[in-house]
């Protein structure tokens, strides 16, 4: 019996971002991530802005935004809680189609997590209105374009929750 | 120091087309931005979201390299934001023009003194922090004198602008409102830096 492939690779993240003509990558490197940021240095398409905490991630992709580029947020869920005033103050309060990769810590698909970054992250998403999509796979990492595209139909941010540490 | 309208009109007058992402008492409807620009569909203005003035100026700046963006922010505010030093300085922007109205006050709460104020030395925080180029003005004459060395600079460059504190005491459901609100420059900024 073949069991399933289970591993998300940091290149089909890539060509996701490239297929949506993403031009920057705002973020904060979570404990997952170096695979990918070892991409991302070399990937000629996208800037990469680091910063130094992630609600800056908000207000830079607003700007650049509004100066006509199509940045993506990467950043992990606890992030997203430090962020909290600059996406209810910019990202929602002037809908932004936003697309924002969370690092999912703590998430467990057996249900317990003694990790309240992954308690939370949902919760907060719903009282924000902000939807999301779980990739863990290649095979998932399709629901970024998902995202992508609903963000810019509905003109709202969208969250793509990265449920699973990259494969090499 | 420096009266708050003076030193905005000064900035306005040299802008040269460039974008003003302004907050705090650089955006105050009655003395700052609002009530002086003089190219308002180049205008930023940010309330509500303290301390990210610098992040979307920066955003602004790496999506039109080609034009200028001046970013007239407040001490509270960029306290609450300390870290938008590095990360500007780090991926430094050549078109970018950091102002700091340094008032030592939360103005718009009532006067409250900022922690720090009067001791903490934002123009050496600044050169610290990796600004290509740093400033410090303590009256109108020298700026005045000074403006146009500042804004040449290659950036990102930064400006400490020591201006006199003007408290605003009015309850919040009597302040006048401005016109021009975030909503209505996210609308407006793209046709206008042609990004539409």
């Amino acid at each position: 019996m073949t069991l399933p492939e289970t591993v998300l690779h940091p290149a089909a993240i890539i060509e996701e971002l490239k297929k949506n003509q993403f031009t920057h990558v705002v973020w904060l490197p979570d404990s997952e991530t170096n695979f990918l940021y070892q991409l991302l240095i070399s990937e000629p398409s996208l800037d990469l802005v680091p910063v130094c905490r992630e609600g800056e991630t908000m207000a830079i992709a607003a700007g650049l935004w509004v100066g006509g580029k199509k940045p993506v947020v990467l950043i992990q869920n606890t992030g997203i809680f430090e962020s909290g005033d600059s996406i209810r103050g910019l990202t929602l309060d002037v809908n932004q189609p936003l697309v924002l990769l969370i690092g999912y810590r703590g998430w467990s698909r057996h249900g317990i997590t003694t990790d309240s970054a992954a308690r939370f992250i949902e919760h907060i998403l719903h009282a924000w209105g902000i939807n999301y999509y779980l990739i863990e796979t290649d095979e998932d990492a399709g629901r970024i374009s998902v995202a992508a595209e609903e963000a810019q139909r509905l003109q709202k941010p969208v969250a793509v929750l990265v449920g699973s540490e990259f494969g090499t | 120091m420096i009266d708050n309208a003076d030193a905005v009109r000064l900035l306005d007058s040299k802008r040269n087309g460039a974008v003003i992402v302004s907050t705090m008492t650089a955006n105050n409807v009655r003395f700052g931005l609002p009530s002086i620009t003089t190219d308002e569909k180049l205008d930023f203005p940010l309330t509500g979201c303290m301390g990210k003035a610098s992040s979307i100026g920066l955003g602004i700046a790496l999506a039109h390299p080609e034009r200028k963006v001046m970013v007239m922010d407040g001490d509270g505010s960029l306290l609450t934001n300390l870290g938008t030093m590095v990360t500007l300085s780090n991926k430094a922007p050549q078109n970018l023009c950091h102002i700091l109205f340094e008032n030592g006050i939360y103005a718009v709460t009532g006067g409250q003194p900022v922690p720090g104020a009067g001791r903490a030395d934002w123009q050496k925080m600044a050169a610290a922090a990796g600004y290509a180029a740093t400033f410090s003005f303590g009256n109108l004459e020298d700026l005045t004198t000074g403006i146009d060395e500042v804004l040449a600079a290659r950036g990102p460059v930064f400006m400490h602008l020591a201006i006199v504190p003007q408290i605003e005491n009015t309850p919040l459901h009597l302040r006048q409102r401005a016109r021009r609100n975030v909503q209505v420059a996210i609308r407006e900024l793209p046709e206008a830096l042609g990004s539409a």
